[in-house]
């Protein structure tokens, strides 16, 4: 099959940049969208052009490296039939022939390095704000001496899936990272280790996540319906909870 | 934290590790780092075969530098083949995803009896028109085989003609012909869903079964799946002693990079255990018992030494992009991976791997006259960084060849064709190669030298294993 591409490129963080068309042909539909990516870019080398920059790593789904904004959708999420990384799109979701816009994540927590590659440390900043649990939980205890209802150990490992790829702020309108940051919050508070550190994490992951510029939550649900992880709204619900709570203990603790 | 930095030379001051020199893989900036001491957990350097089940960014290029420098390098050729991924369908394919080997557990792994209906849809083929293979050669582990061993039958099906999936373009690079070939083999769970229920099956494999469905477009629970061996893990890396201390004072080496716990053979699961014990138990406590024995020269930025190391980088850098040739920098990385994966892949014999070392000669020479890298130091340059690293892996291949070549036997995860029992199982010759094979850097262009550290068993007897 062939494609025609429609391309944000972008010299660095203070350029101009403008959307580029290229045709590539000899495209399989096995290939993943990256894949596709990777032969517009050789074709683009031997020619002598700059070739397309964009991120990428382990290409199975589960690093959050990869990820661009395709026809309007976080990940192409609008062309796929599942929830989906960049990665794991494959282009049979296309028709040949199609034209497929190719943008960075937009954000103003995430400024464009180059062409589709975004910076987004902002994330391991609001990590390094709480996202851990630092106390010493001592050696591993005897089985069933710490219960962990199933309800609550599923609610975790759930949050936990999150890859941090950035995908939910990319798709919300106010550029919130909410979906990200109570992922992070639900994980740990659901678990025994999160406990002692709970309310001081939210208090500070919110505040980091504030200062980075990310917008706040309108509760509008674009971010969960592009989540390649399938991380619920309602966890953002757990960060509001857990929130307020800590505004009525004194050391935040 | 600092992301977005990759470490392109090693600094050595009178002997000892002081520190290294990294590149700021967005500004282009090259910059020193000094220190008591320096810790590589840079992983593995499977993807030397250029399609891996690493994620695309892993190289050798720390462990790389750090050997140049005079660390040893430890059975480079002890490679893990997993069988359980998604085969090649192409040319243009970057990644081998990897299925969880769980799925061995349930799944039953056949092909056709007749090549002639490697083509056809497999729920056509009769029961008994197909060859459970891993079954009918191991009839006690059956398709709970080890690793290697699935693996190297997954390839004897598929080159006695009846693997199954999609025709792919080979290249004998030795006659220079070209072959259609199907690299496949089914992993069935219509037994597994008919004695268990499609809802357990589910629960238990559910999420892989998804992933196999989004990469393949095809339903595993109508159709058997179809896996074909790949490079998952590589048992060698740069060598280390018990306090995970290289052959450089001052230079320590974790996880993946480094060759240690695994031997020719990883085990389920040690990877991540290594990974735990290397950073969690043993180096916070050897690095102090290193740093403990006295205060260390400071070492200033312009240190000649220092000064060396970052010239060397610059120069290097800016070779690469002056040479403005005609190829592109993937294009020899499929190459080379292709030579890798042919002649020191699943099954190596002497005359592939000496004409595989004389390839990879000949591809290095050509990769420094004429590749391709667009664009500037001081920018965003992905192209640049594949370059460094698969400049790297150029010289890493042919050391592995190397390996291979001199270890005249069948053990573990590689297999010796010229070693094998009278019914074609691997043949250790524990009489002549009870050691880690540990290589020097002999210069560029200079022969590597090798050093045997004898491996004594006490605990345990030595046995040939058995599987049928």
């Amino acid at each position: 099959m062939n494609i025609n591409l429609r391309v944000w490129r972008q010299a660095n963080a203070n350029a101009q940049g403008k959307m580029v068309s290229y045709r590539v042909e000899g495209v399989s539909e096995d290939m993943s969208f990256l894949e596709m990516l990777d032969l517009l870019n050789e074709d683009l080398t031997v020619k002598g052009e700059e070739p397309v920059a964009f991120d990428h790593d382990c290409r199975e789904g589960i690093c959050g490296m990869c990820g661009v904004v395709i026809n309007g959708a976080a990940h192409g999420r609008a062309a796929s039939p599942v929830p989906t990384t960049t990665c794991q799109l494959h282009m049979r979701s296309f028709a040949d022939n199609a034209t497929i816009d190719v943008e960075p994540w937009r954000a103003g927590g995430f400024p464009v390095i180059k062409d589709l590659v975004v910076d987004r440390s902002a994330f391991d900043r609001i990590i390094q704000a709480g996202g851990f649990v630092s106390i010493n939980a001592g050696s591993a205890v005897d089985a069933n001496a710490m219960p962990v209802n199933k309800r609550e150990a599923d609610r975790a490992f759930d949050a936990a899936t999150c890859i941090g790829c950035g995908a939910c702020v990319a798709a919300c309108p106010n550029g919130s990272a909410m979906l990200f940051t109570s992922a992070k919050i639900t994980h740990l508070a659901m678990l025994p280790q999160g406990q002692p550190e709970r309310m001081l994490r939210v208090k500070n992951m919110v505040g980091q996540h504030d200062a980075e510029g990310f917008g706040g939550c309108t509760n509008i649900g674009e971010c969960a319906a592009v989540c390649p992880k399938q991380i619920p709204l309602d966890t953002i619900g757990q960060l509001n909870r857990d929130l307020i709570a800590s505004l009525f203990s004194q050391d935040g603790k | 934290m600092h992301p977005r930095h990759e470490m392109l030379e090693l600094i050595v001051i009178d002997g000892r590790a002081r520190g290294i020199v990294t590149r700021n893989m967005v500004t282009g900036e090259i910059e020193s780092w000094v220190a008591d001491a320096v810790v590589l957990a840079t992983g593995g350097y499977g993807n030397v075969f250029f399609l891996s089940t690493n994620a695309m960014g892993c190289n050798v290029t720390a462990g790389w530098r750090a050997h140049r420098k005079g660390a040893y390098f430890a059975n480079p050729c002890y490679t893990q083949i997993h069988p359980t991924c998604i085969p090649v369908h192409g040319t243009t394919q970057s990644k081998l995803t990897l299925m969880s080997e769980s799925l061995r557990n349930d799944g039953r792994i056949w092909v056709p009896k007749n090549a002639e209906d490697c083509a056809k849809d497999p729920r056509d083929i009769p029961e008994e028109a197909r060859d459970y293979y891993l079954e009918r050669i191991y009839p006690s582990f059956g398709n709970l085989v080890p690793r290697d061993i699935a693996s190297r039958q997954a390839k004897n099906m598929c080159d006695e003609g009846r693997g199954v999936g999609p025709e792919v373009e080979e290249v004998n690079h030795r006659t220079g012909e070209t072959q259609l070939r199907r690299r496949g083999v089914y992993l069935d769970f219509a037994e597994a869903i008919q004695r268990l229920g499609k809802k357990a099956v589910e629960a238990k494999y559910g999420n892989l079964f998804d992933m196999y469905a989004q990469i393949t477009g095809e339903n595993p629970y109508e159709t058997p799946m179809r896996i074909y061996p790949a490079v998952h893990y590589t048992m060698g890396g740069v060598w280390v002693d018990y306090d995970l201390m290289t052959t450089i004072p001052g230079l320590y080496c974790a996880g993946e990079a480094n060759f240690s716990d695994h031997g020719a053979n990883r085990l389920g699961a040690s990877a991540l255990m290594q990974g735990l014990s290397d950073g969690y138990f043993v180096l916070p406590n050897t690095i102090n018992d290193y740093l403990s024995k006295g205060a260390m020269p400071k070492v200033e930025a312009d240190h000649p030494a220092v000064v060396e190391a970052v010239n060397s980088v610059k120069e290097r850098i800016n070779h690469l992009i002056s040479i403005k040739g005609s190829r592109t920098v993937d294009s020899f990385h499929k190459e080379l991976g292709n030579i890798m994966w042919e002649y020191c892949g699943m099954e190596r014999d002497e005359e592939g791997l000496k004409y595989a070392i004389a390839e990879i000669r000949k591809l290095r020479e050509e990769f420094w006259r004429d590749v391709k890298v667009t664009g500037v130091n001081e920018d965003f340059n992905q192209t640049l960084e594949r370059a460094g690293r698969v400049a790297d892996f150029l010289e890493l291949g042919e050391l592995m060849c190397i390996d291979a070549l001199h270890r005249r036997e069948s053990c573990g995860g590689h297999f010796r064709a010229e070693s094998q029992t009278e019914d074609g199982e691997a043949l250790r010759h524990d009489d002549e190669f009870l050691y880690v094979g540990a290589w020097e850097f002999g210069g560029d262009g200079g022969q590597p030298i090798l050093h045997k550290e004898p491996l004594e068993y006490e605990a345990i007897e030595l046995k040939q294993r058995s599987y049928k």
